[in-house]
């Protein structure tokens, strides 16, 4: 058993259902933004704003930032435990990255919820 | 024929280099690349290589011939364009020419346990299976270690010290699967980390080079499914 500490997860399968479930979630984001934007009326100013005004539209949203955080804080530990060998500079890159995922996602519920 | 042929001695030699042969191998000749080393170490006698029972059961002779992993005993050279580029392993350290030092495999090996563990008394025999039990280990008993899989894994490559690799993997889904063994939750546990399975990315290397026609990633998978049962 190897332990880390800066992973996501409490083990590598937490990190693996994480990983999964964040993708169907953007993926399903993904596919509602591209309907609104095929189907939906013209996108704009107003448009935009009343559609991201709509309490389901932010929730969704909201969820969809977490989980691209989760999927890209999982996705860059992976990376970094595979090309840094360097123990220092790995500790850097990842509690940057952790760090900007994190303020990403404090940032996005910001916008989301100041609409 | 031609051949490169890779040479270190770290007594003698600074750093590695590839060698030139050529070998009078007549037009539809059914030799493997085994036997041409056999010919080669003839003509010269400082060249190293392992090799055992000469017919893929040994797993002794595995090597990465023209960016391959395979064994050189059933490689036909028929197979390979010329000029032949012969290389050690990929990934493990080098110890001399075509032979590598395959502790790193063994300890990854060793680490999953690979022996019937069962807390129940013993029969006065022996423990029975079913046909359909036993036909559960058909596909993984047959791995031979000859570390084709593991080597050809960037996975492997990358954290050979945290990453158990196909070989051992598959060996770890074969005592999972054995009806005969309690110790599933022990092995499940044990594997249970960002590393030890989870490391793996599905390319299927290891399946694309196994000499014996196994099948790692699908016992990866099994391996990850019960995890997911015992977690959920």
């Amino acid at each position: 058993m190897v332990k880390q500490v800066t992973s996501l997860g409490r083990s590598g399968l937490h990190d693996w259902m994480i990983q999964r479930v964040s993708a169907v979630v953007l993926a399903a984001y993904t596919i509602f933004l591209l309907g609104y934007l095929v189907c939906g009326p013209d996108v704009t100013y107003e448009a935009w704003r009343e559609f991201f005004g709509c309490l389901y539209v932010k929730l969704f949203t909201l969820i969809a930032i977490a989980a691209l955080a989760a999927h890209a804080w999982i996705g860059i530990w992976t990376v970094c435990t595979d090309y840094i060998k360097c123990s220092c500079i790995r500790m850097v890159v990842q509690s940057a990255s952790i760090i900007a995922c994190l303020v990403y996602v404090a940032w996005g519920a910001l916008i989301v919820w100041g609409v | 024929m031609k051949f490169q042929v890779y040479r270190y001695n770290p007594d003698t030699d600074k750093a590695p280099y590839m060698k030139d042969y050529e070998l009078d191998i007549p037009a539809g000749s059914d030799m493997m690349v085994l036997d041409a080393l056999m010919l080669l170490k003839e003509k010269d006698p400082t060249l190293a290589f392992r090799r055992s029972c000469r017919e893929g059961v040994c797993g002794s002779d595995g090597l990465n011939m023209n960016g391959r992993n395979g064994l050189a005993c059933v490689t036909p050279l028929s197979e390979l364009k010329a000029p032949i580029v012969i290389r050690p392993l990929p990934g493990l350290p080098v110890i001399r020419d075509l032979v590598v030092d395959m502790a790193q495999f063994y300890k990854q090996y060793e680490k999953i346990k690979p022996y019937l563990l069962n807390d129940e008394p013993a029969p006065a025999r022996e423990r029975l299976q079913s046909p359909e039990e036993r036909a559960e280990l058909d596909g993984l008993y047959e791995c031979i270690l000859c570390a084709c899989c593991s080597t050809s894994c960037p996975s492997f490559w990358w954290n050979p010290e945290k990453f158990v690799g196909p070989a051992g993997l598959l060996q770890a889904y074969r005592f999972l699967a054995d009806s005969r063994d309690t110790a599933t939750a022990e092995r499940l546990a044990d594997l249970d980390d960002a590393y030890s399975v989870f490391r793996c990315r599905g390319i299927m290397n290891c399946v694309d080079v196994c000499p014996k026609g196994l099948n790692p990633t699908h016992a990866i998978g099994k391996v990850r499914s019960l995890l997911l049962k015992n977690a959920v």
